[in-house]
């Protein structure tokens, strides 16, 4: 037991990237590696533009404040913060505070950490748009603003997380929660989620539920990748715990570091008493409307089944192990991809196998999405009845499943091209085991002197159908035949 | 030849008729341009390679007209009369300037402003001074300076204008014209260099209340690029223009225009006064009700702190976008935050840059409750006690200001404290976003003075009617300066 507890707060971002439009912005909201392609007027701040609400954009981050339990404003309201900075071109920013209320405020997540369920109280969500986006070279600047004005959730959690690994489960779960929602792809190596992380760590044998107790609130701002903030708080937390044990904690004021991925180590940026005075005022181009209770409803209804819901279901309804479900929920398209399957007619456990570890192997060891694959779920549907219907086996069933992605055949093409079909047909293999054993009669005898040549007479049958006849069949023929003579 | 001293619908008949082509009247306008820069400093670009352009039904079409330089102007130089857009050509046309040129309109030259519309003179935008065409020893009020001018100085029947405390309707008493602006929201601000975004009205300036009623109709009109803009397709203020008036009620405020306020009041006050009490008069002889009603004096003194408050608040985060790094001239540094610093220091007047302190001051987190808060509760008040008259009341009708122009010279006039009130009571038509229009209703000594009606949010048509029936009982319709003697 350590002598301390930590206190983890997140505040996560995450850019919405399933609308067409930016937030308040007519430019496309698409990712594009191409720079400064997505550009309007107003997102690089000319004279005389104004900012519109892009409606979906409102039903999106209403949807997630419903999924996160949170309460939603009778009316919408957005905010300006003022500061001067080279990525913001009309230099504030077009954001929501706390008062008046934004999209969502006082929910909780459960989410599940290392088997075990936890739960975190969200302060707030809110809604904003993003800024332009920088590189730095050595004597220049460069300034991307295709990344200007795209909508940016801000969801700011209570300091619940107790650990790093907390804090990481909380923030999968809720990349999972975006995906599933068709919200954003969730995606950080497109700079689609940062997070500012807030650590303190308190005595252990106080009570943490009484802010008196708790320690000094040291915030990194702009971790980037979710190993970065594992990193970050495990940093942290050995540097404060140094801190305490040199018994200089308490000199420590409340400040702002940065996490810096080379070194690994966070520095030093601001004292808190150095905040800036963002000089907040209600947004006079957007006026205040009001949410219809009906639009609401709308809304909540149309929350699509996330994670642990469809993991419940493939546990109860289809009888899969824990394992595999969590397996086929982790990503929102491999579990689309698994339920069209099923939904066309294929076993949900033979489903799941081929899932599991034929399609999930390949696109690991080769690092592919499931979209990458030429293979839909038809065409899987289409392999398991072709062996459930003994067409095939099941051994030449993987065969094909590797040639339609290498050749991008359809399998019944494939199989009829390759004469690839298994003879189940009783009197064509009745025939054949006729002829085998009258051309061996010899063996026969030799048969019913204890011999074995059973396995001689198959692999005959075999030979003679290149592979075709259903074995279990043709041994079965096989024995009647003997047995008849 | 000449023409430019006409109504738009005069003008309309003898282009339609063929008596003149709107080549000659641009011509003619363009001429006249330059005669009044030379007299009045009234453009910052006169756009001498206009042309006129085809006549068809809409009474805008090959008519010639002035664009104030805070509008948004696709390849032509637009500066919001400051330095810093001193080289500023846009890539966009304003939505109300794109209405016009659909409607046939010709844009000959894009008129002075105080700088961004912060001001009330017309002394401050970077080419210079505007001057008074009945007097050029005077000012023009501001902010609409030289559309105020060149339309009063008939150049044109028309010009563009904006309006955030009473920068059409001032300048239009001054120079003895009429200036309007509409309900918050009825024209679109998209293109408009914004000033108070919650206050900012576009508008027009003209020499009559149904060519304010012809341009308007042209200017409005729901923008999708403005989300404060409303559908007034329904509305028709020219056809609304009946002239009968019979049995509307119209009221004033005693704590803004009885002389027992003013004792100290200078001649001309008095005058105006006087002046304006006869023109109650002829509302009464129009079949007009008239009634006195009382404010509460301490509310209206709350006023002009409330909107420099506001306004001061909204125009320094509404003016941070001015950097010089993405347009305008960009200043040297040696990083990015000594560039716009440069650029900013150098760009902007004394008075702008004092207006952004105040508004930055007004919005930090330990000021903000006792003065931005503050300001906006006092806002309501202010709104709420107009909204209630607006449930009695067709329109309140007020004097504009304490008498005629002021000198240039500001020392020429005698400074009267006490008149604060009557300076600044048409900030009120902005707090609530009231249809507001400004007719002339006499002469001082010469100069023009004028009288406001303003009436209930969307009540457009009816106050612009009150207007209409109160000009034609009057002699100032179509008006052209003439200029003063000095002895």
């Amino acid at each position: 037991m350590s002598k301390y507890i930590t206190m983890i707060g997140l505040e996560m971002h995450c850019e919405i990237s399933e609308t067409k439009s930016k937030v308040f912005s007519s430019a496309e909201n698409s990712y594009k590696s191409t720079p400064n392609v997505n550009v309007r007027p107003i997102d690089m701040g000319f004279p005389g533009t104004l900012p519109v609400v892009n409606k979906e954009a409102v039903r999106m981050a209403l949807m997630t404040s419903m999924m996160l339990g949170c309460s939603q404003p009778e009316y919408m309201y957005f905010e300006r913060k003022n500061y001067y900075y080279p990525d913001m071109p009309k230099n504030f920013q077009i954001t929501q505070e706390t008062k008046p209320i934004p999209v969502g405020i006082y929910g909780k997540l459960e989410y599940e950490c290392n088997g075990e369920m936890k739960s975190v109280r969200i302060n707030n969500i809110h809604l904003e748009e993003d800024a332009a986006s920088q590189d730095h070279y050595s004597t220049y600047s460069t300034i991307d603003y295709n990344r200007a004005c795209v909508p940016l959730l801000e969801l700011v959690t209570e300091p619940d997380f107790r650990s790093a690994d907390e804090a990481v489960a909380f923030l999968e779960t809720m990349r999972s929660i975006y995906q599933y929602a068709g919200i954003s792809e969730a995606d950080s190596k497109k700079g689609q989620i940062r997070c500012d992380v807030n650590v303190s760590i308190m005595d252990a044998d106080k009570d943490p539920s009484d802010p008196k107790n708790w320690g000094t609130k040291v915030e990194m701002k702009n971790v980037n990748s979710f190993s970065g903030v594992r990193d970050a708080i495990n940093y942290e937390i050995k540097r404060q715990t140094e801190l305490k044990e040199d018994g200089t904690y308490d000199e420590m004021e409340q400040q702002t570091r940065r996490w810096d991925e080379e070194t690994m180590s966070t520095i030093y940026m601001r004292a808190k008493v150095d905040a800036i005075d963002y000089r907040y005022f209600v947004e006079p181009n957007i006026p205040k409307y009001k949410l219809s209770k009906e639009w609401l409803e709308e809304i909540r209804k149309s929350i699509p089944r996330l994670a642990m819901e469809r993991k419940q279901e493939y546990i109860d309804k289809y009888g899969l192990s824990n394992y595999d479900a969590t397996i086929l929920v982790k990503e929102k398209a491999v579990s689309d991809f698994y339920e069209e399957t099923i939904k066309l007619g294929s076993d949900p456990k033979i489903a799941s196998n081929w899932v599991t570890s034929v399609i999930l192997g390949h696109m690991n060891k080769n690092d592919l999405k499931i979209s990458d694959l030429y293979i839909t779920p038809t065409m899987l549907n289409d392999l398991i009845k072709m062996v459930n219907d003994g067409k095939i086996s099941s051994k030449q069933s993987k065969e094909i499943f590797y040639k339609v992605l290498s050749d991008k055949k359809e399998p019944k093409v494939l199989v009829e091209e390759l004469g690839m079909k298994q003879i189940g047909d009783d009197n064509t293999i009745r025939e054949l085991v006729c002829k085998v054993l009258d051309e061996h009669l010899d063996l026969i005898e030799e048969h019913r002197k204890g011999r074995n040549v059973f396995d001689y007479f198959v692999g005959q049958v075999m030979k003679a159908t290149r592979g075709q006849a259903n074995p279990s069949l043709t041994a079965q023929i096989i024995r009647e035949e003997i047995e008849k003579r | 030849m000449k023409y430019m001293n006409l109504s738009i619908e005069e003008l309309h008949e003898l282009l339609i008729s063929g008596k003149v082509t709107s080549d000659e009247l641009v011509k003619e306008a363009l001429e006249l341009s330059h005669q009044v820069q030379e007299k009045c400093n009234a453009f910052v670009t006169i756009l001498d390679d206009a042309k006129g352009t085809e006549v068809n039904d809409n009474l805008l079409s090959g008519i010639p007209y002035g664009i104030k330089d805070n509008y948004s102007t696709k390849g032509i130089l637009s500066t919001g009369s400051s330095n810093t857009l001193k080289d500023y050509i846009p890539f966009f046309t304003a939505t109300a300037i794109e209405n016009l040129e659909k409607s046939g309109a010709v844009a000959v030259n894009k008129t002075v402003l105080d700088e961004f519309g912060m001001g009330g003179t017309g002394t401050t935008g970077h080419t210079g001074v505007v001057k008074n065409p009945w007097d050029t020893t005077r000012m023009c009020a501001g902010s609409s300076a030289g559309s105020a001018a060149a339309v009063a100085a008939g150049v044109y029947p028309y010009a563009t204008g904006s309006d955030t405390g009473d920068s059409i309707r001032k300048p239009a008493a001054y120079c003895g014209i009429v200036g309007y602006k509409p309900t918050y929201g009825m024209i679109s601000r998209y293109g408009l260099f914004a000033f108070a975004s919650s206050l900012d009205h576009c508008g027009v300036l003209t020499r009559s209340v149904k060519d304010a009623a012809i341009v308007v109709d042209n200017m409005k009109g729901i923008d999708k690029n403005d989300m404060t803009s409303w559908d007034s397709s329904k509305i028709n203020l020219t056809k609304s223009l009946t002239g009968d008036v019979k049995g509307k009620k119209l009221c004033y405020i005693k704590e803004i225009c009885d002389e027992s306020m003013y004792p100290n009041a200078s001649k001309e006050l008095k005058e105006h006064l006087k002046n304006y009490r006869g023109v109650l008069d002829k509302c009464k002889e129009l079949g007009m009700i008239v009634d006195e009603v009382s404010v509460d004096l301490t509310l209206l003194k709350a006023l002009a702190s409330v909107y420099v408050v506001i306004s001061c608040a909204e125009a320094t985060s509404n003016m941070s976008n001015l950097t010089g790094i993405v347009f305008g001239p960009r200043a040297e540094g040696d990083n990015y935050y000594d560039m716009m610093k440069n650029y900013r220091t150098k760009g902007f007047s004394p008075l702008i840059k004092r207006r952004f302190v105040i508004g930055s001051y007004v919005l930090q987190a330990e000021n903000k409750d006792r003065y931005f808060h503050n300001a906006q509760r006092v806002r309501r008040l202010l709104v709420d006690t107009w909204k209630k008259l607006f449930k009695d009341y067709d329109a309140v009708i007020l004097p504009v200001g304490s008498g005629p122009a002021k000198h240039l010279d500001g020392s020429k006039d005698i400074l009267d404290k006490d008149t604060q009130i009557l300076e600044e009571h048409l900030q009120i038509g902005n707090f609530g976003g009231f249809p507001s229009i400004t007719i002339p209703d006499g002469f001082i000594n010469g100069l023009p003075v004028g009288v406001n009606i303003t009436g209930n949010c969307y009540d457009d048509e009816n106050v612009l009617n009150i207007a209409y029936a109160l000009e034609s009982s009057m002699n100032y319709k179509g008006q052209i300066a003439k200029e003063v003697s000095h002895e």
